[in-house]
């Protein structure tokens, strides 16, 4: 029985059979995960998406144990102090969930990755990774946060592709988030009337406008005036 | 159980709603003629609430935008992509090409990048420029008329630049240059390429009472609530309905084949209702094809009948030959003069970019023939699924540290935000007749329509001008100060030349021509072989210019449509 349909199964009612696989605790995750897997669906997808969307959210892939530690690597990632908000703020964790069923190429990577993790906490300090001491920690990933770029990434030690992966969707996660938006300034997404870089911008990169191609450039004041045009083609509202 | 059969006679049955197809919906039905449009997929208003992807924040979608399933992204709207399940296409001798599908109101234009060129002189008669390909049996001279009727129809922002090939149009006024565009401005000024205002159809002024004015959210691949670009839904479907024309729209219907009388012409057409799978037929006087350029050929090639044993308007065997797409090529490079960026003010523009080179060179000095154009890319754009991925390699170029964890990357993110800049170029490559679909005799899709099969090789002259690519890209970016990003792809990698069908601009598949023993359609976009079949999609094309070919399909479809009126008007129809 491959992974998908044993989570299925999960969701379907089977429990014990997907527990067998998943080895989590009963009663944690995923009853709480069923309860907001509801049909009501997302209004601009299709009825078809939406379907596989539903799927998707009744499954719960990570159990409870691997969440915690997911938990206390993004927020390692992107810690919340210093008037900043935190990876799990923004919710990077139930994205990251979210991500490796919709992309299953990445559960084993993950899966085995936080073992791999407790593993070396287990060795190193003789506890698993999230009892381990916020130093601990960091010395871990002091070993597997760095890359060379200049070597390519499938002949990079499995523990830094791991831990880019992590921090790859964490990044992403927080900085698609609305609070991520905000610290990251984006000041779009929203209706208005673009009329150039401003001047403080072009001076602080070395650039200007030429005042030929300003010339051909809209009229800001005239936008809502309907267009007319000589017989040769000129503009002439 | 028997096929149902509408009683209605349309004058016209419009296969297919894009830009080809709503156009003739537009002109057909504004003259008067009773038409039925029958669309593969669903009814689609980018206004709708239902439907609306526009001003959404990536954090309404649990994917945050990733392209698992939309390959352009979750937001954006084309209902399809590269892969349709149910609906398979094949290849053949191990070759390959990539058919996009967009099933709904409007197809293709939902999405598109609406840049809008005109094909110039030289596009419709190349072949007397250089001998290869095939002469188109209209000029430019034909077409302008319908161009400029498009551009005060549509709207379409440029500037009036008298470049020979690249004639202007009854533009709009374009936008100011963003930062890094005037980055590359001056990087391709320096390697003495031209850079003009682009020309894409988003409204940058009112073009009438009835649409609204671009607000510049940089989001047209989502549609446009205040119905501010092209799409053919909301510019040609909608106005058509709202004018009083009758167009009965006949949506998730999926055409099989145009059916013939024993005259050997067109009766109507036979369709597959996705909703209840049973077999339909209409009824029309004309059939008008504008299901895409492969999709139209594989409708002709599956109306077999005693008098068209190999497929409708066949006799010639070149339906589904001269399958071509744009060549397409990209680098890009992290420019460390666009770092640092002040996040003060927004640059979202309008959905594309703001200035574009045409081709500027002299194919008798280099060892290709045909152009391509250069687009534009890059700026401080919404984060989407992929923000912050290795988001501080460009340290490597300073000698800091690459990776991490903790605060730093926060910075990394702010001070490489916007940095990077990225070239594209679209190119023409040449209408060979051994680029072909046909018919698989092997698979048929869910709905039991035997489905296409694709043989398709690039030839040296497309590798060449993508090596020409590489080589112009590397030097424009170089000259910005940019570090490229990647490899720079050789000849192993055909220079980066993606896959035939991956720039979506498919066209040629059942070419116009005088002769009908080499083409399809005459110029008029009739099939030879049943004068009530024409062609409205880009099909008929005989070559693709380096031009994007949205503004001549719709330029064509109108002069198409405007020959059906008078055939009808002359009762020759």
């Amino acid at each position: 029985m491959d992974r998908r349909k044993s989570l299925k199964s999960i969701v379907l009612g089977s429990v014990a059979g997907g527990l067998a696989l998943h080895g989590c605790n009963p009663g944690e995750g995923p009853k709480e995960e069923l309860s907001v897997a509801k049909a009501e669906g997302i209004k601009w997808m299709t009825a078809e998406e939406n379907k596989l969307m539903d799927e998707l959210q009744a499954e719960q892939f990570f159990n409870p144990h691997e969440l915690a530690t997911l938990t206390v690597l993004c927020d390692l990632i992107l810690p919340g102090d210093g008037g900043f908000k935190s990876a799990s703020d923004a919710e990077a964790v139930p994205f990251i969930e979210f991500m490796v069923k919709d992309v299953p190429e990445m559960q084993v990577d993950f899966r085995g990755g936080l073992m791999w993790l407790d593993h070396r906490s287990n060795t190193d300090f003789g506890k698993e990774f999230i009892a381990a001491g916020p130093e601990q920690q960091k010395r871990l990933l002091d070993e597997i946060a760095f890359y060379d770029p200049e070597v390519p990434q499938l002949e990079r030690p499995f523990g830094v592709n791991f831990f880019s992966t992590v921090r790859n969707l964490t990044l992403t996660g927080f900085y698609t988030s609305k609070l991520g938006i905000e610290e990251l300034g984006y000041q779009g997404n929203m209706p208005n009337v673009w009329n150039g870089v401003p001047q403080d911008v072009l001076d602080q990169h070395g650039v200007s406008y030429d005042p030929q191609w300003l010339a051909k450039c809209v009229d800001q004041s005239q936008r809502n005036v309907v267009a007319e045009w000589d017989d040769q083609g000129n503009l002439i509202t | 159980m028997q096929i149902k059969e509408n009683t209605t006679l349309y004058d016209a049955i419009i296969v297919g709603s894009g830009a080809g197809g709503g156009m003739a919906t537009k002109i057909l039905s504004e003259a008067g003629l009773k038409v039925a449009v029958v669309e593969a997929g669903p009814f689609f208003d980018p206004t709708d609430p239902e439907q609306k992807t526009q001003l959404r924040w990536p954090y309404e979608s649990p994917r945050r935008g990733a392209g698992t399933r939309r390959p352009f992204g979750d937001f954006d709207s084309a209902y399809g992509g590269w892969e349709i399940e149910g609906e398979p296409y094949t290849f053949k001798d191990g070759t390959k090409f990539d058919w996009f599908r967009s099933h709904m109101l409007g197809g293709r234009t939902n999405h598109w990048g609406r840049i809008s060129l005109r094909f110039g002189p030289d596009d419709f008669k190349h072949k007397s420029v250089d001998g290869h390909g095939e002469d188109w049996p209209i000029s430019y001279q034909d077409v302008a008329p319908y161009y400029d009727k498009v551009d005060k129809l549509i709207g379409v922002f440029g500037s009036k630049e008298d470049l020979r090939n690249d004639p202007d149009g009854y533009f709009l006024p374009p936008p100011k240059p963003r930062l890094h565009e005037l980055f590359y401005i001056k990087g391709a000024k320096k390697s003495g390429v031209p850079v003009y205002p682009s020309r894409l159809s988003m409204l940058t002024k009112r073009i009438n009472n009835d649409r609204g004015v671009c607000f510049y959210c940089g989001q047209c691949s989502r549609g446009c609530q205040v119905h501010a670009d092209f799409s053919s839904g909301t510019c040609l479907i909608f106005p058509a309905q709202k004018n009083g024309g009758q167009v009965d729209l006949f949506v998730n219907c999926m055409v099989r084949e145009v059916t013939t009388d024993a005259e050997g012409r067109a009766t109507g057409v036979s369709y597959i209702s996705k909703d209840d799978r049973k077999e339909y037929k209409l009824k029309g006087k004309v059939v008008v094809l504008g299901a895409s350029a492969c999709s139209s050929a594989r409708i002709l090639l599956n109306s077999k009948s005693p008098q068209h044993p190999n497929g409708l308007g066949n006799s010639s065997d070149a339906v589904g030959r001269y399958l071509h797409d744009s060549t397409g090529a990209d680098m890009m490079a992290f420019v460390p003069d666009l770092m640092n960026r002040k996040t003060s003010y927004n640059e979202d523009g309008v959905g594309g970019m703001h200035v574009y080179s045409p081709w500027w060179g002299d194919n008798s000095k280099l060892d290709f023939p045909r152009g391509y154009h250069i687009e534009v890319w890059g700026g401080m754009g919404m984060p989407s699924y992929g923000f912050g991925f290795n988001v501080n390699e460009f340290n490597k170029f300073f000698g800091t540290k690459v990776g991490g964890y903790g605060d730093i990357l926060r910075s990394d993110a702010k001070k490489y935000y916007g940095a990077i800049v990225g070239l594209s170029g679209r190119g023409e490559s040449i209408a060979l007749k051994d680029n072909y679909c046909e018919i698989d005799p092997n698979t048929v899709d869910q709905w039991g329509i035997p489905v296409l099969r694709f043989h398709y090789k690039w030839s040296d002259n497309e590798r060449k001008q993508a090596k020409h690519m590489q080589d112009t890209f590397d030097e424009i970016l170089t000259n910005m100060g940019g570090e490229v990003i990647g490899n720079k792809p050789g000849a192993d990698q055909d220079f980066g030349l993606h896959t035939p069908g991956r720039i979506i601009h498919e066209v040629g598949t059942t070419r116009m021509g005088d002769d009908p023993r080499t083409s399809v359609t005459n110029k008029f976009q009739q099939l030879h072989d049943a004068d009530n079949v024409f062609i409205v999609d880009a099909g008929p094309f005989s070559s693709q210019a380096d031009k994007n070919c949205t503004w001549t399909i719709l330029a064509l479809s109108w002069r198409a449509s405007d020959y059906i009126v008078d055939q009808f008007k002359k009762q020759n129809l």
